[in-house]
C-alpha cells in the first residue's frame, strides 16, 4: 500500500489552492493512503484546510516560530523528522516545492522526481522534459522512499468535504539559522489569480510599453479573467514578473487563454500546453503561436483588442 | 573572498526544436547545437562580476559529463573563468550523484560561493543546486534575481509565485539563478585564444568514489499530445462568435 504525505504550500494564513490538486494527483495511486504536513507559526486554520479535503486521512500540524517564513533549509529537516514510514512524499511544483522538496532528497539519500504530470502506478511517472518538447517516463526503485513534486497543472482540484483528524506534533530537530527571511514583496492585485483563473488573457512584447498594458487589463476585466505576461514583456519592465508564463514562469491550465502580441515560443507554449482553448491574436500570420492557437485572428493588437473589449460590454 | 564555483551543465541549445527519437529511448542530439546552459552563463557571468568587483580571486568552472563538456568548459574560460575541472563520465548521471560529484570538489577547493543555474532546460529538474546544499550541510538561495555580498552573507532577491522573496544566507552557500540576474557577456575571438593556456583538469567520477548509474530509470521518451488544428476566422465578430459557440463568454 502506498502511504503518502503531502507537504503543504501556504502563506502563513491560508492553505494553496493547489494542494487539493497534489491530493487529486496522489489518490490517482492505487489504494493510497492521504496525509498532509503543515509546517507554521501558527497551523490552526491552514490545517483545518487540509483536514477538508477530500481523502485526505490525517492532517500533521507542526507548530514553530522558524516556521513562520516557509524556508526550504529549515523545513527539510523536519520533513526528514517526520518522513518515516511514508513510501511517498510530494511537494507542490511552486516555487517553495521547488526549493524544499530536492534538500529534502538530498538528506534522505534519494533522487527527486520533478514535475509529475501522470501517475501510471505507484513507481512509474510521466513527466515534461526539454519545456515539454518531450515526455519522459520514469520508473523510481520501490526500496526506495519516492519524493517528488507534483505539476499541478495537470490536476483538477480534489473536492473539500472531509474533516480528517488534525494532530499537533512535536519536533526535536536540529534547525539551522544560517538562512533568514527578509522581506516579500508581493505583488497586491485584486485580479484572479493566475494559477486558478478560468481565463487568462496574456500580452507580449508587442504591446511595446506599461501604459500599453492597460489594453491586456480593460479586457481581463471584462471577462473576469487574470492577466500573464511572456518574459519579453516582463524583461521590458511592462509588468511583474510574477506574471511571466513558462518555462521558468507559471504553468496554467486555464479553459481560456488569448495571447496578444506573443510569438509563441516553445518557453512560452511550455507554460500553456493544458488551455483548453487558446486565442491568438498577432499581426504575423506566420507567427508561430497560430501553430497551437485553437482560434487565431491575425492583425493588429491595437485595433483588435480595443474592438473586442467593446464587442463584450 | 576566495572561490567561486560555476557549475556548466552542457545541454542541447535553447533554439534547438528537440525531437524524440524513433526509439523512444531519448533525444535527437545527432548534429543538433550544444551549449551552455543559458542559466548557468547567467551563474558563471555573475561570479565573473563578483571577481572584476575584486570581491573574489578566482572562479572556477564545472562540468560533469564526456569529455564534449570540454568544449564549454572553454567557452567558460573564454568568458573570464581562471580554471575548469572536468569530473568525466560517459555514463548518464542523475542529480543526486552530480551533487555528490560538486560536494567532492567543495571539500577539495572550499569556495566560499557555489553559483549553478535554477534549472538545466534538458531536464528541467531543478534540484542540483539544493541537493548540494543539503549535502553541504549549507545553505540555498534559489532562483535569485539579485544577489549582494557584505562580508560573511550574501543578501538574495529570489523570484517566487507571488513576488520578490528577500533572504539573507550566511557564506559559504550555494546559489541558484534565475534569468533576470545579468546578462551574460560575449565571448570575444582573443578570450579564445587566452582560454586555450588556461587549466583545465580532469577527474574521473570513479576517482571520486562515484558510479553513474542512476536510481531513477528513463523508461521510454514520447513527443507530446499534439493540439488539434484551430480555426482562423477574419474579424472581431468572427472572433466573438467562434468563442460564443464553445460557451467561453
Ligand atoms: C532558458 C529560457 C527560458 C525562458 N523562459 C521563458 C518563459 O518562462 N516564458 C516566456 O514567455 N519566455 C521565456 N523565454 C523567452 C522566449 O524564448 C521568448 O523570447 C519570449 O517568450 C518572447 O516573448 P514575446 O512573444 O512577448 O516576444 P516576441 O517573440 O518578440 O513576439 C512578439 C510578437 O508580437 C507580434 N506583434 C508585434 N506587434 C504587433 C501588433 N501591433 N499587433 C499584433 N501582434 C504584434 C509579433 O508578430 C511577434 O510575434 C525563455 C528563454 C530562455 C532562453
Ligand atoms: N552535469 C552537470 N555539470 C555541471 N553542472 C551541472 C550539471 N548538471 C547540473 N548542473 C548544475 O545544476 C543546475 C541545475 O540543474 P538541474 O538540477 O539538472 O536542473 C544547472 O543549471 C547547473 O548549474
Amino acid at each position: 500500500m502506498s502511504k503518502i504525505l503531502i507537504i503543504a504550500d501556504h502563506d502563513g494564513v491560508a492553505l494553496n489552492g493547489a494542494i487539493a490538486k497534489a491530493v487529486a494527483c496522489a489518490a490517482s495511486i492505487d489504494g493510497a493512503q492521504i496525509e498532509i504536513a503543515v509546517f507554521a507559526e501558527s497551523t490552526a486554520a491552514i490545517a483545518a484546510e487540509a483536514a477538508a479535503l477530500d481523502s485526505v486521512t490525517r492532517v500533521i500540524a507542526i507548530e514553530n516560530i522558524a516556521n513562520k517564513h516557509l524556508i526550504a533549509a529549515v523545513v527539510a529537516p523536519q520533513v526528514v523528522a517526520i518522513s518515516d514510514g511514508y513510501s511517498h512524499i510530494f511537494g507542490l511544483s511552486s516555487s517553495f516545492g521547488k526549493d524544499l522538496m530536492p534538500r529534502v532528497a538530498a538528506l534522505l539519500g534519494v533522487n527527486q522526481i520533478s514535475d509529475i504530470m501522470t501517475v501510471e502506478s505507484p513507481h512509474v511517472f510521466k513527466r515534461p522534459i526539454y519545456a515539454g518538447n518531450a515526455v519522459l517516463t520514469v520508473e523510481a526503485p520501490t526500496d526506495q522512499v519516492v519524493i517528488a513534486t507534483v505539476r499541478t497543472a495537470s490536476y483538477r482540484a480534489a473536492g473539500a468535504n472531509n474533516s480528517a483528524p488534525i494532530e499537533v506534533v512535536d519536533i526535536a530537530a536540529d534547525l539551522p539559522s544560517h538562512t533568514r527571511f527578509v522581506e516579500l514583496q508581493a505583488g497586491s492585485s485584486d485580479r484572479p489569480d493566475l494559477q486558478s483563473a478560468s481565463s487568462v488573457v496574456s500580452g507580449g512584447r508587442a504591446l511595446a510599453s506599461t501604459e500599453n498594458f492597460d489594453l491586456i487589463y480593460a479586457l481581463a476585466d471584462k471577462l473576469g479573467a487574470a492577466v500573464g505576461a511572456t518574459r519579453a514583456a516582463v524583461d521590458a519592465g511592462y509588468i511583474a514578473n510574477e506574471f511571466q508564463i513558462g518555462q521558468t514562469g507559471k504553468i496554467i491550465a486555464p479553459d481560456l487563454y488569448i495571447a496578444i502580441g506573443i510569438s509563441g515560443a516553445i518557453q512560452h507554449l511550455t507554460g500553456i500546453k493544458d488551455a483548453g482553448t487558446i486565442v491568438a491574436i498577432n499581426k504575423d500570420a506566420e507567427a508561430p503561436i497560430f501553430e497551437v492557437a485553437d482560434i487565431g485572428l491575425v492583425g493588429d493588437l491595437f485595433s483588435i483588442v480595443p474592438e473586442l473589449t467593446d464587442a463584450l460590454a | 573572498m576566495e572561490k567561486i564555483l560555476v557549475g556548466l551543465k552542457r545541454v542541447v541549445d535553447y533554439n534547438v526544436r528537440v525531437r524524440v527519437n524513433s526509439d523512444g529511448s531519448g533525444v535527437e542530439t545527432a548534429g543538433v547545437k550544444m551549449s551552455i546552459n543559458p542559466f548557468d552563463e547567467i551563474a558563471l557571468e555573475e561570479a565573473l562580476r563578483i571577481k572584476e568587483r575584486g570581491d573574489a580571486k578566482e572562479v572556477i568552472v564545472i562540468s560533469i559529463g564526456s569529455s564534449d563538456c570540454q568544449q564549454q568548459l572553454r567557452t567558460g574560460l573564454a568568458m573570464g573563468a581562471d580554471r575548469a575541472i572536468l569530473v568525466a563520465t560517459d555514463d548518464a548521471t542523475d542529480s543526486l550523484t552530480r551533487a555528490r560529484a560538486l560536494l567532492e570538489i567543495v571539500n577539495r577547493e572550499s569556495p566560499e560561493l557555489v553559483i549553478l543555474g535554477k534549472q538545466a532546460i534538458d531536464d528541467d529538474n531543478n534540484q542540483t543546486g539544493q541537493m548540494l546544499a543539503a549535502l553541504w550541510d549549507r545553505p540555498q538561495a534559489t532562483s535569485a534575481s539579485t544577489i549582494e555580498l557584505s562580508g560573511n552573507t550574501a543578501r538574495v532577491i529570489r523570484e517566487v509565485d507571488v513576488g520578490l522573496e528577500t533572504i539573507e544566507v550566511d557564506l559559504p552557500a550555494v546559489l541558484t539563478v534565475d534569468l533576470r540576474l545579468n546578462e551574460p557577456r560575449y565571448v570575444k575571438l582573443p578570450d579564445i585564444m587566452k582560454a586555450k593556456k588556461k587549466p583545465l583538469d580532469e577527474v574521473a567520477l570513479g576517482d571520486l568514489g562515484l558510479t553513474a548509474a542512476p536510481a531513477i530509470t528513463e523508461v521510454l521518451f514520447e513527443p507530446p499530445a499534439e493540439r488539434e488544428k484551430g480555426v482562423m476566422v477574419d474579424d472581431v465578430p468572427g472572433l466573438v462568435a467562434a468563442l460564443n459557440e464553445k460557451g467561453l463568454l
